[in-house]
C-alpha cells in the first residue's frame, strides 16, 4: 500500500481503484455510501472525458457523479488496471 | 394529479382490525423492479395520493390473496434509509410505525451487492422480510448465478427468485407471504454488525439510551442511527433524552462524527459474505449490453446527438399524429356537440345557452381535444424511462444544467414541460436538493408546452404563411434561451450559485414492460381530465360569466373593460384591448387565447379568423403577442402544482412576478425591434 491517493477525477477510463476517503461532507458521503461507495470498495472508470461527469463502476452499480463530486473522492489505484 | 393535504394528520392507513386485511408493504431501492412488481400485483386496483404532508407519491393498492384482500402499500424507492430525505423518513417511519405483516423487499439479482443494502438497513428494524429476488433473467445475461437457498440461510429470511417483468415466481411470492401471515414461517433475519472498532462505542450509546427510547423504535437501531448522524433520530433523542444523558451521548457523537462510514462499512462486509456464498460467476469478461449501448448514448457528442434525435422523433410523432387527432376532435366531437347543445338548448334562456356552448363544451371540451397529444407524449417519455433511457438524458445534459446552477437530473422534469408543465413541476420530485428542486419548479413554466405549441401553430401560419415554420422555431428557441437566462439569473440572486451534487445509478438497460408504461400512461392521463374536470371547469365558468356578465354580449362585459382598462399596459408592447383579453383569458388553459380572439372577432373559430386577424394587427403585434404567450405567467393548473410542490403563495408570487416581468419586457423589445425591422 502506497500513500499516494489519487483524486476520482483524475482517472481515466478503464483503470481501476480503491476507495480510501471521502472528503464530501456527510450529506453527500452518506449517499455515497448507499451506493457502494466507502472506504475500502474497489471501483473501476468507466467513462472521464476530462470534463462533465464521469460514469464508475462500483459494488456492480453504474454510477453517474458530477466532476466536483468525483474529485472529493480519494482513491489508490489498483496494480492490476489495465488503462 | 394526487391531491395535497399540507396539514392532514398522519392518518393510520388500514382498519386491518375490523376488515382483517393483511397489511403488505414493497420496499426496494429504485431500479429494481418494485413498482412492476406492485402493478402485476394490484393492476388497475391501485391509489395514487400523497404521504400526509409530503410531496411524494404514495401508492396503495388492494388484491386478492388467497381468497381474501390484502393491502399492499408501495414505500417510497430509496438506496438507504437514513434521514437524507424525506422518502427514506417515511419508509422506515412506516415499517415502524404501521408495524406491517409482511415486508417484501425487492433486490435485483444482477446487482445484488448494491440493492443488499437496503435489506440490511429493513434487517435492522426487525421487520418481517421476504426477499423478492427480481431481475434473475438479467443475471444470467450478465453471467451471474444467484443459489436462493444459500441467500435464504445466510440472511435468516424466506428468498423467492422472480421475474416481474414476465410474472414469473409471483405465485411463489404470495405463498411465502400467506406462509408468514399463517405463522408457519417466522422470518429471523440476521442483521449486519458495525465494524469491530466501533462496537464498544455503540455498545456504550445504546446502554445510555437505552431506558429513554420512545415506544415503536428499536433502542438497537436507535444507537445505530445515532452513531450514524441521523438529523430525524438525532432531533427525538435529544427530546426523549434528560440534558446530562444527552450531553454525555452527544459527546460521544462528536468524538466519532465519521462513524457513519464504519456503520456502512460493517453492511457492506455482511452484503459481502452474503454475495461471496450465494453467487457465483459461470461467465466473467463479456461485455453488457449497456456498457456497449453507453458508449453511444452517454458519448458527450453522440449522446447529445441521440438526445435531440429522440427529442426531435418525441415531437415529430407528437405533431404528425397527435395534431391531426387534435384537431379531428376539435372539429368532429366538440364542434357537432356544440351545435346539438345549442339546438337541444333553442327554448332555454340566452344564458344557460351560452354557459353550456360557450363555457362548457367551448372551454372544458377544447381542453380535453389535447388528450391525444398528451397521451402519445406521455407513452414516449414513460418508454423512454421505463427502458433505463432517461438516466443517460440526464447525464449527457448535465454540463448545459450546470450554467444554471443546475445538474444533469433536472433535466427530466423539463423534458417533461415539452407536454405538459403541470407533470413537470410534479416531475421535479426526482431532484434530491430544495433549492435545485425549487429553481427547477420556477424555470419549468419556461418549456413551451403543447398547449402554448397550439396558439402558435394556429397563430404563426395566419401572420406568416410560409415563412411560420421559422417562427415557430425562433420562439421555442427563444423560449429555451428565456429559460438558460433565467435559470442563471435566479441561482446567482436567490440561491448564491450554489450547486447541489451530482449523484445518480445509471440502471441496467431492459426491454419495456408494457404494463408498468400503460400504467403511467393511465395514470398521467386521468388525472390530466380530473383537472380538467375540476379546476379548468371552474375556471371556464368564470371567464365565460366575466366575458357574458353584465348586459350578455362580449364587447361590453367585464371582461372587455378590465382588458380596456389594462390596455395602456398592453401598448407597449402593441396589443389592443382585445390582445390583451385574449391573454388574460389564456390564463385557464392557454389555448383560451384563439376561442377568445375567435369570440372578440366575432367569428367561429374555425372560419375567416386568420384573415381577420391579418387585417387587424402588424406583424410586429403579432411576432409580439407570440413571444408574450410563450413567456407570460403559466396556466393556471401549473400556478396550482407550483403552490402545491413548494407549499407556500410565496413561491407562487415570485414566479409569477418573474413571468409578468419578464413577458412584458420581451414583447416590448420583440414589438419595437421588429416594427423597426419590418418598416
Amino acid at each position: 500500500m502506497t500513500d499516494t491517493l489519487l483524486s476520482l477525477a483524475d482517472l481515466q477510463a478503464g483503470q481501476r481503484a480503491t476507495v480510501r476517503e471521502l472528503r464530501a461532507g456527510r450529506a453527500v458521503e452518506s449517499r455515497l455510501a448507499s451506493l457502494g461507495m466507502t472506504p475500502g470498495a474497489a471501483l473501476e472508470v468507466v467513462q472521464n472525458y476530462g470534463r462533465g461527469p464521469l460514469i464508475v463502476t462500483v459494488r456492480g452499480t453504474r454510477i453517474a457523479l458530477g466532476r466536483g463530486e468525483a474529485a472529493k473522492i480519494l482513491v489508490e489505484r489498483s496494480n492490476g488496471s489495465h488503462g | 394529479m394526487a391531491e395535497c393535504h399540507p396539514a392532514a394528520p398522519a392518518a393510520p392507513t388500514r382498519t386491518r382490525v375490523e376488515a382483517g386485511a393483511p397489511l403488505l408493504a414493497l420496499a426496494g431501492q429504485p431500479n429494481m423492479g418494485k413498482s412492476t412488481l406492485f402493478n402485476l400485483l394490484t393492476g388497475l386496483n391501485q391509489h395514487v395520493g400523497n404521504w400526509p404532508g409530503k410531496t411524494v407519491e404514495r401508492r396503495e393498492g388492494r388484491f386478492d390473496l388467497h381468497g381474501r384482500e390484502a393491502i399492499l402499500v408501495d414505500l417510497p424507492g430509496t438506496y438507504s434509509l437514513t434521514a437524507n430525505s424525506p422518502e427514506e423518513v417515511i419508509a422506515r417511519e412506516f415499517i415502524v410505525r404501521e408495524r406491517p405483516d409482511v415486508v417484501i423487499a425487492v433486490v435485483s439479482a444482477a446487482q445484488l451487492e448494491r440493492s443488499l443494502y437496503l435489506v440490511a438497513e429493513l434487517a435492522a428494524l426487525d421487520a418481517p422480510l421476504v426477499l423478492a429476488l427480481n431481475m434473475v433473467d438479467v443475471a444470467e445475461q450478465e453471467g451471474l448465478r444467484v443459489e436462493p437457498h444459500v441467500l435464504e440461510a445466510a440472511l435468516g429470511v424466506p428468498v423467492v427468485p422472480m421475474v416481474a417483468s414476465k410474472a414469473l415466481g409471483v405465485r411463489d411470492l404470495l405463498e411465502v407471504v400467506e406462509d408468514i401471515l399463517s405463522g408457519k414461517r417466522l422470518p429471523a433475519p440476521r442483521p449486519p454488525e458495525i465494524r469491530p472498532d466501533h462496537a464498544a462505542v455503540l455498545a456504550e450509546i445504546q446502554a445510555r439510551i437505552a431506558a429513554h427510547v420512545p415506544a415503536p423504535y428499536p433502542p438497537a437501531w436507535t444507537a445505530l442511527k445515532l452513531l450514524e448522524g441521523d438529523a430525524e433520530v438525532t432531533r427525538t433523542m435529544q427530546a426523549a433524552l434528560p440534558p446530562e444523558t444527552w450531553q454525555a451521548v452527544h459527546a460521544i457523537l462528536r468524538a466519532h462524527d465519521d462513524a457513519f462510514l464504519a456503520v456502512a462499512s460493517g453492511r457492506y462486509e455482511w452484503i459481502g459474505r452474503m454475495v461471496r456464498a450465494a453467487v457465483t460467476r459461470p461467465r466473467v469478461g463479456q461485455i453488457g449490453l449497456t456498457e456497449r449501448l453507453d458508449r453511444w448514448a452517454a458519448h458527450p457528442f453522440w449522446g447529445m446527438a441521440l438526445l435531440a434525435g429522440i427529442l426531435g422523433l418525441v415531437f415529430g410523432l407528437t405533431f404528425t399524429v397527435g395534431a391531426p387527432l387534435q384537431a379531428w376532435l376539435e372539429s368532429a366531437v366538440i364542434a357537432p356537440l356544440a351545435g346539438l347543445t345549442a339546438e337541444a338548448l333553442v327554448e332555454a334562456p340566452a344564458w344557460l345557452r351560452g354557459l353550456a356552448v360557450d363555457g362548457l363544451i367551448g372551454g372544458v371540451g377544447s381542453v380535453l381535444t389535447f388528450l391525444p397529444i398528451l397521451v402519445i407524449f406521455f407513452a414516449a417519455f414513460a418508454l423512454l424511462e421505463d427502458v433505463g433511457y432517461m438516466a443517460r438524458a440526464a447525464y449527457v445534459m448535465d454540463n448545459l444544467m450546470h450554467l444554471m446552477g443546475l445538474h444533469g437530473k433536472s433535466f427530466l422534469p423539463l423534458f417533461l414541460g415539452f407536454g405538459c408543465n403541470v407533470p413537470a413541476v410534479m416531475g421535479t420530485r426526482v431532484i434530491d436538493s430544495w433549492p435545485a428542486r425549487l429553481l427547477t419548479i420556477l424555470i419549468a413554466p419556461l418549456v413551451p408546452c403543447t398547449a402554448r405549441m397550439a396558439v402558435v401553430a394556429f397563430l404563426a401560419p395566419a401572420f406568416f404563411g410560409a415563412k411560420a415554420l421559422w417562427v415557430t422555431w425562433g420562439l421555442v428557441l427563444f423560449s429555451l434561451l428565456a429559460l438558460v437566462l433565467s435559470g442563471t439569473l435566479l441561482n446567482r440572486l436567490l440561491f448564491k450559485g450554489q450547486r447541489s451534487a451530482f449523484i445518480m445509478e445509471m440502471p441496467l438497460y431492459h426491454l419495456p414492460n408494457p404494463r408498468t408504461i400503460g400504467l403511467l400512461v393511465w395514470q398521467r392521463t386521468t388525472a390530466f381530465i380530473r383537472k380538467a374536470g375540476t379546476a379548468i371547469l371552474g375556471m371556464a365558468v368564470l371567464v365565460w360569466a366575466l366575458s357574458y356578465l353584465p348586459g350578455g354580449d362580449l364587447n361590453t362585459s367585464y371582461l372587455a373593460r378590465l382588458g380596456q382598462f389594462l390596455e395602456p399596459l398592453g401598448r407597449p408592447m402593441g396589443f389592443d384591448w382585445r390582445l390583451t383579453v385574449a391573454l388574460l383569458t389564456s390564463f385557464p388553459a392557454k389555448e383560451n387565447a384563439i376561442a377568445t380572439l375567435g369570440v372578440l372577432f366575432g367569428v367561429s373559430p374555425e372560419a375567416g379568423l386568420s384573415e381577420l386577424l391579418t387585417a387587424a394587427y402588424s406583424p410586429a403585434a403579432a411576432l409580439s403577442f407570440l413571444t408574450v404567450t410563450m413567456l407570460f405567467i403559466p396556466c393556471m393548473a401549473t400556478v396550482a402544482v407550483t403552490k402545491q410542490e413548494t407549499g407556500s403563495w410565496r413561491w407562487v408570487a415570485v414566479s409569477l412576478a418573474l413571468f409578468l416581468a419578464l413577458s412584458f419586457l420581451a414583447g416590448t423589445a420583440v414589438y419595437h425591434l421588429a416594427a423597426w425591422a419590418l418598416r
